[in-house]
């Protein structure tokens, strides 16, 4: 049986502004999909680690040093919008 | 019925590294804007995070310093939420195999030390800084807002504290503690008017001697120590009402206006945040080996507490024990005078008195100044000895502050040093008596305000040079 | 010396530049006339570069004349997918949100490539942000396998496969997070190897999932894929996950053959779910490294069957967070909106297209509260259960094999309605990632409509040495030296 999900709220979550009709085909394919996955339920996995990354690494980290910054107006000039030194976006809905 | 407020804090400090949590950007304050940048804390495609061991290792120590428990083995999640200025659109950020665990404060307030419980503290990244065109920089009439990502990355530490405390002046005490706590251990200068120290708060209300929690509302954006108790309070007095009329209080976020000194509600309560933490796969477990545990507990300095606790028993009063031990720099100076030999309580006394009004003055840091611990011990021994007037002994820390030179040369310099000898002291008092037999005379009748006649005329003759206390002294005993 | 330099292996072009019998602008001119002939109907590149390419072959044949030893790579043209970093070239990852944009940095495996003297002349098509099998979903058009023009050259380094099976690249750089290097190079004829996950920094490719993906070559021989591979492989301090050790060292034991090889056939990929023209390709290639002392035995490893699925649930739920990024506010496109918040929806409305839509929203959803457990959390226990497998079967062999792809190249249009019958593709490929070892394909035969066929060889995480050897012998012993039919040319 294919999962029933709230897809209009996975669209808000994933900032995607989906027409009607793309939330119903979406929400139909994800629910076949969803429907193949749950063969992993059928899997025994009592007690069973997960595994985050394929190979045990550990502590791969790096000095406190300084190193060189990017130019200012290489990154700005890939800016949509861009005001002086700062990037320009419409204002917040929300607040912090 | 009486209420009291059951008050958690989350407490947000930018760590004072060289570089950036994640990359190698310089942290520093007060950059051009958007000069601070790489592909990492820009969020640009296919850069990659490697975390900045020093960053890890200054939360290590504040976790040690509170007696948390440091995972053996720690991780970074995705904290996935969409903000303009949080340029990868998630944060990294620790969920739950956070550097440390549990610990706690010991807060003095005035009923007493109150022990705080801590619940963790993590590391995460700091988010750009947003600038909101418009009507004065609101949000909710801005045009447009400009972005900074200068802040971007740098490495923030999120100490959480259980919701032990039962009043804003505790939460506030708490918060103070804590900041001390950082500073002592080089977390951070904590400095508040920059940003480097904000909070959020949980508060609930309850009837007094209930053990039940109440709805709890969080508070966010408190910026200073004054405002995270101005809000506490404020949410405190908006609940209480709530309750005795029999009302329920709404869980909800609510912000922290400055300016209004009110708490809004925010204005999408009902999108409830999902932040789908998941381990962030750019990145490896961070293990801790005991051997680099004993470095950094051998490492850790004398905590604020303790400090506190050795100067009054060096007979410092609360209040000085406390200012010594957190003005920057003043604790380490007063050792120093104290081991060349000053009188702890006299050398404190200068440092909350002359020396702080100075640095007020000049709106300098004590490190920039000459000023030594041995300066102080000089200062103090010149008095004592009676070789400096009170008056002529603060022109002369003046003189020292302002870069002239040790006490005794700058006393000299300026020709302030006391007549010291007896036997000089002795004849010039003589010498005045002799000049005066009269009055000499009506004194011994018993005309005591004449004591203060022959002590200026003493003053005169020497000066101004001698002690006008010992000079009195003379004059007594002559008249006897 | 004969025939067309474009079609020359890397290892004969340095070897004639060596011997002064080719220069890197000669070699370069005769690939820029195959693309010239070819790309009209292929479709491979998004992005090419000869003004740079030139200047990058003269360098190469200064250096050569001043007599310089500058190594295999040295002149070589080479084409990179197009979601690595290139600095100053434009970089899509076949997305509409990066139309236009223009990396700042190159890519680690990139300035490697530059290091090592390659001539880099374009950035190659793909899926867009490498999701797909078909190259397909690209926001540019589809390329066209070119061994026949009405089929996909697989995905999702579509694009660095045809390059390489055509001629207007001697080798490419692909990257591969389900099979994306593997699966097009089977349906392409070439060598496609994904190495062990780690080994290849991922620094500056745009990511996809980022515990699976890895870097790796396209080639026309198994020699020639390992010279790639030795060029951008190695540690990189500015990826977390990158590798400390040392590379596994490859070339002494390339020409071992297969005698005394333990090869392992994974039963649940071996078996009926290949067409049969496919799994005849792949039992004739036992036989044969059999017949040359390989130890065959088949093994069965239970979890195979479960892969794909928590493939399907890992990558998309790293996706959903890898392409958040894609905002509207730094790069890319951006549409109006009144607030910050409708201008990011609407920008990421239009600028991903559905493949990459549906698994944001799949991965956002597998990981929202409530689901976590039930499928992230359930298919990352799946993927200890696949590593486990592997683990155990190769205690017992040397290497496991497989068909690369169930089927070979199928044609435009023939899936993309359902994304399921897409994902299936991928079956026998997943796995590998999942586990983190090293995967190759190599082209062993062409099937009744003379479309390529491949046998993949997977050995254990840093087994590059005995997975080459064993790839290397395969492809000596099918002998397949086809080359598509030259059709291509002249097309347009
Ligand atoms: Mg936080
Ligand atoms: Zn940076």
């Amino acid at each position: 049986m294919p999962v029933p999900i709230d897809i209009a709220k996975v669209a808000r979550l994933a900032r995607l502004a989906l027409t009607s009709e793309e939330m119903e085909r979406y929400g139909a394919q994800l629910g076949a999909i969803l429907e193949h996955a749950a063969s992993l339920q059928a899997l025994d996995i009592e007690g069973v680690p997960p595994t985050a990354h394929p190979l045990p690494m550990l502590n791969a980290l790096r000095p406190d040093e300084v190193e060189e910054t990017l130019d200012r107006e290489e990154v700005l000039g890939q800016a949509p919008d861009r005001e002086g030194p700062y990037f320009r976006v419409p204002p917040f809905m929300e607040e912090a | 019925m009486g209420y009291e407020a059951v008050i958690g804090v989350e407490t947000h400090v930018e760590v004072a590294t060289r570089s950036k949590m994640f990359c190698g950007c310089p942290n520093g304050f007060g950059a051009e804007p958007n000069t601070h940048i790489c592909p990492v804390c820009l969020g640009l495609p296919g850069a990659l995070p490697v975390p900045n061991v020093r960053a890890i290792e200054a939360t290590v120590s504040l976790g040690l310093a509170l007696g948390a428990e440091i995972a053996p083995r720690s991780v970074f999640h995705r904290k996935n939420y969409f903000y303009a200025d949080l340029p990868k659109n998630y944060q990294i950020s620790q969920f739950d195999l956070p550097l440390c665990r549990g610990g706690h404060l010991d807060v003095e307030t005035e009923t007493g030390v109150r022990r705080v419980g801590l619940t963790r503290v993590h590391l995460e990244e700091d988010t750009g800084k947003s600038t909101h065109l418009g009507e004065s920089g609101r949000i909710r009439a801005a045009e447009a807002v400009l972005l900074d990502f200068n802040r971007s990355g740098v490495p923030l530490m999120e100490v959480v504290s259980e919701p032990d405390l039962r009043s804003p002046e505790e939460a506030r005490a708490y918060a103070a503690e804590l900041r001390a706590l950082i500073v002592a251990l080089g977390i951070s200068e904590a400095r508040l008017e920059e940003g480097q120290m904000r909070f959020d708060a949980n508060v609930s209300v309850r009837p007094e001697g209930s053990m039940a929690l109440g709805t709890k509302v969080e508070i966010k954006n408190m910026n200073s120590l004054r405002s995270l108790q101005r809000a506490l309070a404020f949410e405190v007095e908006r609940q209480t009402p709530l309750l005795e009329a029999g009302r329920e209080v709404e869980q909800e976020t609510r912000h922290w206006d400055e300016a209004a000194g009110v708490t809004r509600a925010g204005r999408s309560k009902e999108e409830s945040s999902d932040y789908r933490y998941f381990p962030e796969p750019d990145l490896v477990p961070v293990t801790l080996e005991a051997a680099l545990l004993e470095r950094l507990r051998s490492a850790l300095p004398e905590l604020p507490a303790a400090r506190r606790a050795r100067y009054r028993a060096l007979g410092l009063e609360p209040d000085a024990a406390r200012l010594i031990s957190e003005g920057e720099g003043y604790g380490d100076l007063l050792d120093a005078a104290v081991a060349a030999g000053a009188e702890a309580r006299a050398a404190a006394l200068w440092l909350s008195g002359e020396v702080t009004a100075h640095l007020r003055r000049v709106g300098m840091s004590l490190a920039s100044t000459p000023l030594t611990g041995a300066h102080l011990a000089e200062l103090d021994a010149l008095v004592a000895a009676g070789r400096l007037s009170a008056t002529a002994a603060k022109e002369v820390l003046a003189g020292v502050l302002a870069g002239e030179g040790a006490p005794e040369e700058v006393a000299a310099r300026r020709d302030l040093i006391q007549i010291s000898d007896e036997g000089v002291l002795a004849a010039a008092v003589a010498e005045v008596l002799a000049a005066h037999p009269d009055e000499l005379a009506r004194l011994r009748a018993g005309e005591q305000r004449l004591v203060g006649f022959l002590v200026g005329k003493v003053m005169q003759t020497t000066g101004g040079k001698a002690d006008p206390r010992r000079v009195s002294e003379a004059i007594r005993r002559a008249a006897q | 010396m004969n025939g067309d330099p474009a079609d020359l292996t890397i290892a004969a072009a340095a070897a004639a530049m060596c011997a002064g019998e080719l220069s890197a602008a000669a070699l370069l001119d005769a690939v820029r006339r195959r693309a010239a002939a070819t790309e009209a109907q292929l479709h491979a590149y998004l992005t090419l570069d000869f003004e740079g390419a030139e200047q990058a072959a003269a360098a190469a044949d200064a250096a050569l004349a001043r007599g310089e030893d500058l190594g295999p790579l040295a002149g070589i043209p080479v084409a990179v997918k197009d979601n690595m970093c290139t600095r100053g070239m434009e970089t899509t990852c076949g997305s509409r949100i990066l139309s236009g944009y223009h990396p700042p940095y190159d890519a680690t495996a990139v300035a490697r490539l530059r290091a090592a003297g390659a001539v880099l002349i374009g950035k190659t098509n793909m899926d867009e942000f490498a999701m797909g099998s078909s190259t397909e979903n690209s926001a540019y058009g589809p390329t066209r396998n070119p061994w026949d023009p009405e089929r996909v050259p697989g995905g999702s380094s579509g694009g660095s496969a045809a390059v390489v099976a055509a001629g207007s690249a001697l080798g490419a750089l692909g990257s591969d997070t389900g099979g994306s290097i593997r699966q097009p190079a089977s349906l392409c004829g070439v060598v496609g190897f994904k190495p062990t996950y780690g080994l290849v920094s991922r620094y500056g490719l745009v990511a996809f999932a980022s515990s699976l993906d890895q870097i790796g070559p396209f080639t026309r021989t198994v020699a020639d894929a390992a010279t790639l591979f030795e060029a951008v492989a190695g540690h990189d301090p500015s990826d977390a996950t990158s590798y400390r050790g040392p590379v596994p060292e490859v070339r002494s034991t390339l020409e071992a053959g297969p005698a005394g090889l333990r090869v392992g056939v994974v039963a649940e990929l071996a078996g009926e779910g290949n067409e049969p023209a496919v799994l005849a390709a792949f039992t004739r290639t036992l036989e044969a490294l059999q017949g040359a002392g390989a130890e065959v035995r088949e093994l069965s490893l239970p979890s195979m069957s479960y892969a794909l699925d928590a493939y399907y649930l890992i990558a998309p739920a790293e996706c959903s967070a890898n392409l958040a990024r894609f905002d509207g506010v730094r790069y890319g496109l951006r549409l109006p909106g009144d607030t910050v918040e409708e201008m990011m929806a609407a920008s990421r409305r239009d600028g991903f297209g559905p493949e990459v839509t549906r698994r944001i929203l799949l991965g956002t959803y597998a990981l929202s509260a409530g689901y976590y457990e039930a499928f992230y959390g359930r298919a990352q226990k799946v993927r200890t259960r696949v590593i486990e497998d592997f683990a155990r079967a190769y205690r017992e062999v040397d290497v496991l094999v497989t068909p690369t792809s169930p089927t070979t190249a199928f044609r435009i249009g023939e899936r993309t309605d359902d994304p399921l019958a897409m994902y299936l593709a991928d079956v026998g490929t997943i796995p590998c990632n999942l586990g983190g070892g090293p995967g190759i394909s190599v082209p062993v035969g062409l099937d009744g409509q003379g479309l390529p066929i491949g046998f993949q060889v997977l050995a254990p995480p840093l087994g590059e040495a005995v997975l080459l050897r064993a790839a290397r012998a395969v492809e000596a012993l099918a002998g397949f030296s086809a080359r598509p039919a030259p059709a291509t040319s002249g097309v347009g």
